[in-house]
């Protein structure tokens, strides 16, 4: 078997896994499970990051506690916990893509919420003390002054964000989540003679994604950049 | 319409206002000067709460706004506070920054907000800028867009801390007609400021502050005039010629 051939008869399972035949799998699936993830961790992590700084105690603790946990936690470990601790716990059993998801959604959560945290720490205080002023408390401060412009400048950090996260489905693989890996090994296992090629494809396909995510990133940092300093130049009287 | 009543402030181990009593009346313009770290700042930051007291009482309509059951965002809506660094929302326009408040918090529509910011733009002589972001305006536009954002509340007390210190020299001038024209729609305002000037066309009365202290008040041809307190001449003297005195 060439290297060709190899492409040509596994490319649809290395895309989309059994589907339409069978369950989703492949590309897609961990193209899916990254974006849900971000997506549900985004508002937590706002959550979150806003927990962490609010004046209130009791809340502030509790999260601060947990952030710091899973932060210095392996994603493997809130993986384990997700798929052996989270269903005695709840007394029902999810299905691999949902386990993952959770574990995939309070991780970036976490991480998410020191992104936001800076941001608005980033943030003047003459910012806030302006719309306190107005007569806004401090939540509509929060969503109407601080966030809108927190979240701007945090965009180059989400899209990193969604790389990292690209590359955590791939841990998806030990609980046999169907993602871009373990399918990759299914194929290795499969063809059994060829499994430099298959894995060096895997890596080509992370690589691609990731990296095309990453200079968008740093493209959308520079665009920030620029345009403060071109309007910066602008400045008409 | 004010009343401070023995009024204290502490930042950590240092008295920032001692024993401050002071009474503004209805219609009043009070500009309070003195030297850097006087606690003038202080003083009128305390007015809306910004800055928390130790001790002693501030009366505002007779309401006293240290008391536990005063809504704190209802009171300030009621108050216009006017920054030294202007502190326009850098995302939002000119327009918007005049209608955030007054949708979210007055309830208006946003046809009437931007009916009522455009009448206070056209007041400020920004209507023309009305979809402009503040970061391509010049200071003193954007200083006057912040006046008009305050005023979107209709407020019927408006605080500015040093208005205008933090522009260029060719643009204080814009700003401070506006205030004067405002006090002369009958506004009460208590205006932090250098700009003599301005004080002695438009205040009604002057107050010096030093050490936390207020020194001297006096209505504002008396206080340009005969300044009692010795501390009072030195600082009118020296801010007339800044350069003889630092020599
Ligand atoms: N947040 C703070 N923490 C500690 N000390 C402070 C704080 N804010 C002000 N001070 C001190 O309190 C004193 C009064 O400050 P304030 O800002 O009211 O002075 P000011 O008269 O407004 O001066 P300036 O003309 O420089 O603005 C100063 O000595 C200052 O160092
Ligand atoms: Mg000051």
């Amino acid at each position: 078997m060439t290297t060709v051939e190899l492409i040509d008869s596994y490319w649809v399972y290395f895309l989309v896994g059994q589907y339409p035949n069978g369950p989703l799998g492949g590309l897609a699936l961990t193209l899916i499970l990254a974006s849900a993830a971000l997506v549900l961790a985004m508002p937590l992590g706002v959550l979150f990051g806003l927990a962490r700084l609010s004046p209130w105690r009791w809340l502030r603790w509790p999260v601060t506690a947990l952030v710091f946990v899973v932060r210095g936690t392996p994603l493997l470990m809130v993986i384990f916990w997700a798929y052996f601790f989270l269903p005695s716990l709840t007394g029902f059993k999810t299905d691999q893509f949902t386990t993952m998801l959770i574990a995939l959604v309070i991780f970036d959560a976490a991480y998410l919420s020191e992104i936001v945290r800076a941001g608005v720490q980033g943030l003047d205080r003459g910012q806030v003390e302006a719309s306190r002023s107005l007569g806004f408390g401090y939540w509509r401060t929060m969503r109407w002054v601080v966030l809108p412009q927190a979240l701007r400048t945090m965009l180059p950090s989400l899209v990193n964000q969604f790389v990292s996260t690209i590359k955590e489905t791939s841990l998806g693989y030990i609980i046999g989540l169907t993602e871009i890996s373990f399918i990759a090994s299914q194929i290795n296992t499969q063809v059994f003679t060829m499994p430099a090629q298959v894995y060096l494809i895997l890596g080509l396909t992370y690589f691609v994604s990731c990296f095309g995510l990453s200079r968008f990133a740093f493209w959308l940092e520079r665009r920030q950049t620029q345009r403060v300093s071109l309007t910066d130049n602008s400045k008409v009287t | 319409m004010i009343r401070l009543e023995k009024v204290n402030k502490w930042y950590g181990t240092y008295q920032a206002l001692v024993d401050v009593d002071e009474h503004i009346a209805k219609g009043e313009v009070v500009v309070i000067c003195g030297p850097s770290g006087s606690g003038k700042s202080t003083l009128i930051r305390t007015l809306n709460r910004l800055e928390p007291i130790k001790s002693g009482r501030i009366l505002i309509d007779g309401q006293d706004i240290h008391a536990k059951d005063l809504d704190l965002n209802q009171f300030r809506s009621h108050i216009g506070f006017v920054f030294q660094q202007f502190n326009l929302f850098p995302h939002l326009t000119v327009l918007e920054n005049c209608t955030l408040a007054p949708i979210r918090l007055r309830g208006l529509s946003r046809a009437d907000a931007e009916k009522e910011a455009m009448v206070l733009l056209d007041r400020v002589g920004l209507a023309h800028k009305a979809s402009a972001f503040p970061i391509n305006l010049s200071g003193g536009q954007q200083q006057r867009v912040a006046i008009a954002r305050a005023l979107a509340m209709r407020p019927p007390l408006m605080l500015f801390d040093e208005p205008t210190s933090a522009l260029d020299p060719e643009m204080v001038g814009e700003v401070l007609l506006v205030m004067r024209d405002l006090a002369r729609d009958g506004m009460t305002m208590v205006v932090v400021t250098h700009e003599m000037g301005f004080a002695r066309e438009v205040a009604d009365r002057v107050l010096f502050m030093d050490q936390g202290r207020v020194l001297e008040r006096a209505p504002a041809e008396r206080f340009f005039q005969n300044p009692e307190h010795p501390r009072t001449q030195k600082f009118l003297a020296d801010i007339r010629t800044p350069f003889s005195s630092a020599v």
